[in-house]
């Protein structure tokens, strides 16, 4: 991978090769990520994105006065499947706090946290990387916190705050269940250090997508990630001034951002300079960082326990059949697949890139045989998102049914056009794959007596044709394949008619 | 039945009236409206109990309640018996203010859990009671809307923060109320007026719905004319909610049962704990006498009384203006003019963190910011471990002394309050004096157990209500219902004084 350079846009002053000749750099990644559960954090409210503004809204994720929180369950086993999946210790009995601050956005004016004994803590995950080799990133803790809504601000030129006009506040988002995985430092990886990142976001968005615990969307928010920077002098163990990344909205950015900040570092230190201490926030389109608030000041959040809430103490057996239950690591799983398919190292990124790996899968799993389930998926489901604008899994389309559609020709029901159309029938919301067969009439006509029918019939309509087959003609036979294959409106496998023709011919 | 007669009959008698039909749940409704509109206003002078009334609801309660009971099938016991709701409980159809100028005018969108109940159980709201704002004070004179006053001398504070709803019902303004516990804002002004009040256990009374002020300590619980009222009001408005996360899911204690039984007079077996640490200085000595007989009393009635020592006592009252006050200033923060409520200064140039400022300057009283502020503090990295810690310390030892102290009594009892009713601005300007007013009730805030404050005669000194604290163990709180009802049975027999004072003044001057 290659920096993306924008002409006229200010790049970072130095490589990270030449970053690395003089130091060695600091990561630290925060990643939030919004579970998928179906109500949020604290109360009944769906938790769904794209709902129209503070519809999704009820007086406990309002903070009405008089509200209390109930903990969502299924955030709780969320978090400790994660936990585990990230090798991390679960703490037997761990708690909620309260965040204090102001902000518009946050309706209670603190935020319902984990402070000092979040639920998981201490684990690693081994990040492979592009050449193969894995890298191990520690991690230091994960724990829930609920989201905050969503400021909209209106006038300015940036979107951001600052200049706006006017703000609208959305608390549909407000009370989400989040999940923020911390890593622990992540030192001595030099000039991979953009690339660690990226890896290490990717494995963990692969790892959270495989527990199925959320969307893990970075473009819609429910992935995001803080990037935390610094440089030390080649040969220093005492850690730089860091400064913390934000609006890193893409894997690619993460790297991009990374790559930046340690490039911005190091001009900043070699011209004698010193780093702030701050928030920065990422641009996607020049790929630079500009200056947030300053972090200067100690930000103190007067965290104490939240008496609203009891402690957590999650049984030693439900923790273990949690962890009984986990997923193959996902790249586990495509080297097993890999291997099982027969799938050359393209065929297998291609379906990887396309997100058409689980939906796969998936399909085998449902009975369909590897080959066609994967053919479907990469070309005419992958051409179908296409034209629809949207990703493969969000095609209205499930594997169970690609698996349908795959036994009905296996079994001579259809033939291949007319599997699509069933699919296209599916697709357009018409019920299961046997609902459509049925509601657009799709089956092969394999009912013997009929075709001989309708070939003796066209046999009839063309008597000089007709002729030329008795005559041993054979090639002439196509035109009455044709004219039987418009009389059953192509519902006839044409193969079976040809040899039916030549029979009657005799 | 004259209004008279029907305001001041107890709420167990007016509910068996009711549902025998010998009066309508519409007629006791009316007396208690017509009672408010003859005693409470006008709000300079009158008792000054209740901030909002609705009366056309309540009406409308009572209709449905008289229908229920005509067609046999009324919701509850408690059917058709009107009730008086502190202004920090959340009803959709009336303001919920915290006698905040904060909130002034907010209708919330959902009831309380204890207001839901009520409602299933066929009882009737009157109205809003006062209380000092957002129930910080011991005298509803922190009240934005100016203090209720004691029925037994108007110059006199009705006790706080819940002295609107003591003061209706010992005024007779209505049977039963309900009130919230923090650090004894049931207990002392049921102390104070002569009425009974309970704080239940924590966790037995669902908090949903209660504008919060100190989540670990607050506590919903009952304000009636005898410990069986209280008892029968108890089992309405207890029992674990699902909105409630510190709700507990043991079983109610059967209060009703233990205040019929303690009513038969018989304390035989029950070790009664007398706490040494609440007496002497700074105690009224008319206070003291009174609770000296009351010790005597319950002696007589085959109790065995024993003096029980709980050194870590001493440290409740600083620990309590700690642990309140931080969860105060997180509880609070809310109210920053974003959503509801008060806004000041929003003229389209001010920023919002500024309109903020402007709003809570505005609308927040002194009490009110002096415990944010020092809540703040306590909160803050630099102060966090010598204060609101140090604070949860103090909290774990006096949780083991009263472990210690009910290893060998059933309950322990003390004067509820040291003082009674002082006089309206006798304490306003010494925020110390007025905290002091809660130094008996506050340890059973932070331990969590169940207490109660039944009426102790009156003090020889200025003839005014005495309270009589009588304390039980967590989930206990039947024992605390026994004693109480039996040594309320006793005292009755000595002392005759009506429960309902005399407010003809108040209303002939009308």
């Amino acid at each position: 991978m290659t920096a993306v350079t924008n002409p006229g846009v200010e790049s970072a002053p130095y490589t990270v090769e030449e970053v690395c000749e003089h130091f060695d750099p600091v990561l630290g990644l925060e990643v939030h990520v919004e579970l998928n559960t179906a109500t949020k954090m604290f109360c009944g409210c769906a938790n769904r994105f794209g709902a129209e503004p503070n519809t999704n809204v009820c007086p406990v994720c309002l903070g009405l006065p008089g509200s209390l929180p109930r903990l969502n369950g299924t955030a709780v086993e969320s978090a400790i499947k994660i936990g585990l999946a990230l090798n991390c210790h679960v703490r037997e009995r761990s708690g909620f706090a309260r965040k204090n601050y102001f902000y518009p956005d946050m309706p209670k004016n603190f935020q319902i946290s984990q402070y000092e004994d979040p639920i998981v803590f201490d684990g690693y995950l081994d990040v492979p990387l592009d050449d193969g080799s894995t890298w191990r990133v520690e991690i230091e803790r994960a724990h829930m916190e609920e989201d905050t809504g969503k400021s909209l601000h209106i006038g300015g030129a940036t979107g951001r705050i600052h200049g706006a006009d006017h703000s609208l506040l959305d608390y549909n988002r407000s009370g989400v269940p989040l999940i923020e995985i911390v890593t622990k430092p992540i030192l001595g990886a030099g000039v991979r250090a953009p690339e660690v990142a990226r890896a290490y976001v990717t494995a963990l968005r692969d790892v959270l997508r495989g527990l199925g615990v959320s969307d893990v969307r970075m473009d819609q928010g429910s992935m995001r990630c803080d990037a935390n920077v610094s440089l030390m002098p080649k040969g220093s163990s005492t850690f730089g001034t860091r400064t913390e990344t934000k609006n890193v909205n893409s894997l690619r950015s993460v790297e991009r951002a990374v790559r930046y900040e340690m490039g911005r570092h190091a001009g900043v230190l070699l011209s004698g300079g010193s780093i702030r201490q701050e928030t920065r926030h990422f641009d996607e389109q020049s790929g630079t960082t500009s200056p947030g608030r300053p972090k200067e000041t100690f930000a103190d959040y007067r965290f104490f326990p939240e008496p609203d809430l009891p402690p957590l103490e999650p049984s030693r057996d439900w923790v273990e059949t949690l962890r009984a239950g986990l997923p193959e690591r996902p790249w586990e799983r495509r080297a097993r697949i890999q291997t099982e398919w027969g799938l050359s190292d393209e065929e297998l990124r291609d379906l990887v890139n396309a997100d058409a790996l689980d939906l796969v899968a998936d399909t085998v799993d449902a009975g369909a045989p590897p080959e066609a389930a994967r053919s479907w998926w990469v070309s005419y489901l992958a051409q179908q998102a296409n034209t629809a604008g949207v990703t493969l899994p969000e095609l209205a389309i499930t594997p169970a049914q690609v698996a349908r559609v795959v036994a009905l020709v296996a079994e001579g029901t259809l033939t291949n056009k007319l599997a699509r159309q069933v699919v296209d029938g599916v697709l357009a919301g018409e019920g299961e794959p046997d609902d459509v067969v049925a509601g657009r009439g799709l089956a092969v006509v394999s009912d013997e007596s009929a075709l001989t029918t309708a070939v003796d019939e066209a046999l009839a309509a063309q008597p000089d044709i007709a002729e030329k087959i008795r005559a041993g003609k054979t090639k002439a036979a196509g035109a009455i394949v044709g004219a039987v294959m418009k009389a059953t409106r192509g519902q006839a496998d044409a193969a079976r008619v040809q040899e039916l023709v030549l029979e009657r011919c005799r | 039945m004259t209004g008279s007669e029907l305001i001041s009959l107890d709420a167990a008698e007016l509910a068996r009236r009711i549902h025998a039909r010998e009066v309508s749940s519409v007629e006791v409704t009316r007396a208690h409206l017509e009672r408010i509109e003859a005693v409470d206003g006008p709000a300079e002078s009158g008792v000054h109990a209740f901030l909002h009334i609705d009366a056309d609801g309540a009406l409308a309660a009572a209709e449905a309640a008289d229908r229920a009971i005509a067609e046999g099938t009324p919701a509850s016991p408690l059917a058709g018996v009107p009730i008086a709701l502190k202004d920090n409980l959340t009803t959709t159809d009336m303001p919920t203010t915290c006698a905040s100028r904060i909130l002034e005018g907010w209708r919330p969108p959902y009831d309380a859990t204890v207001v839901a109940r009520l409602r299933a159980a066929g009882l009737v709201p009157l109205g809003k009671t006062n209380l000092d704002e957002f129930a910080m004070g011991s005298s509803t004179e922190n009240s934005a809307f100016g203090p209720s006053r004691n029925p037994w001398d108007l110059t006199r504070i009705p006790g706080g923060s819940g002295g609107g709803s003591s003061s209706a019902v010992a005024a007779g303004e209505a049977p039963l109320a309900l009130g919230s516990d923090t650090g004894g804002s049931i207990r002392q002004p049921g102390a104070v007026t002569g009425t009974v009040g309970v704080k239940p256990t924590y966790g037995t009374v669902s908090r949903y719905g209660l504008v919060a002020f100190s989540s670990s300590l607050d506590q919903i619980g009952p304000c009636a004319r005898s410990v069986l009222d209280a008892a029968l009001l108890h089992e309405v408005i207890g029992g674990q909610d699902k909105n409630d996360q510190t709700s507990v899911g043991a079983p109610l204690p059967p209060v009703v049962e233990a205040a019929e039984a303690g009513a038969r007079g018989d304390l035989a077996g029950v070790r009664i704990g007398v706490v040494t640490q609440f007496s002497g200085e700074g105690y009224q000595p008319g206070v003291l006498a009174a609770f000296t007989d009351a010790v005597r009393l319950l002696g007589e009635l085959g109790a065995e009384v024993v003096e029980v020592s709980c050194p870590s006592f001493a440290y409740a009252l600083p620990a309590y203006y700690l642990i309140a006050p931080s969860e105060a200033s997180s509880n609070l923060a809310r109210f920053d003019a974003m959503r509801y409520g008060l806004r000041v200064g929003d003229d389209g140039e001010r920023a919002s963190d500024e309109v903020m400022s402007l709003t809570r300057e505005a609308g927040f009283g002194a009490e009110v910011k002096r415990r944010i502020m020092i809540g703040t503090h306590a909160l803050s990295a630099g102060s966090y471990d010598a204060l609101y810690g140090k604070a949860q310390k103090a909290r774990t030892l006096i949780v083991r002394d009263f472990t210690a102290a009910f290893e060998t009594c059933d309950v322990l009892i003390s004067p509820t309050t040291p003082t009674t009713a002082f006089a309206i601005g006798e304490r306003v300007d010494d925020p110390l004096a007025m905290y002091l007013a809660d130094l008996c009730t506050i340890p059973s805030n932070l331990a969590g157990n169940a207490a109660l404050s039944v009426p102790c005669g009156r003090s020889a000194d200025d003839g005014l209500p005495v309270g009589l604290q009588v304390m039980a163990p967590a989930l206990a709180d039947d024992r605390a219902y026994r004693v109480a009802a039996a040594y309320e049975v006793a005292r009755a027999s000595v002392d005759t004084a009506p429960r309902i004072p005399e407010l003809r003044a108040l209303e002939t001057s009308r």
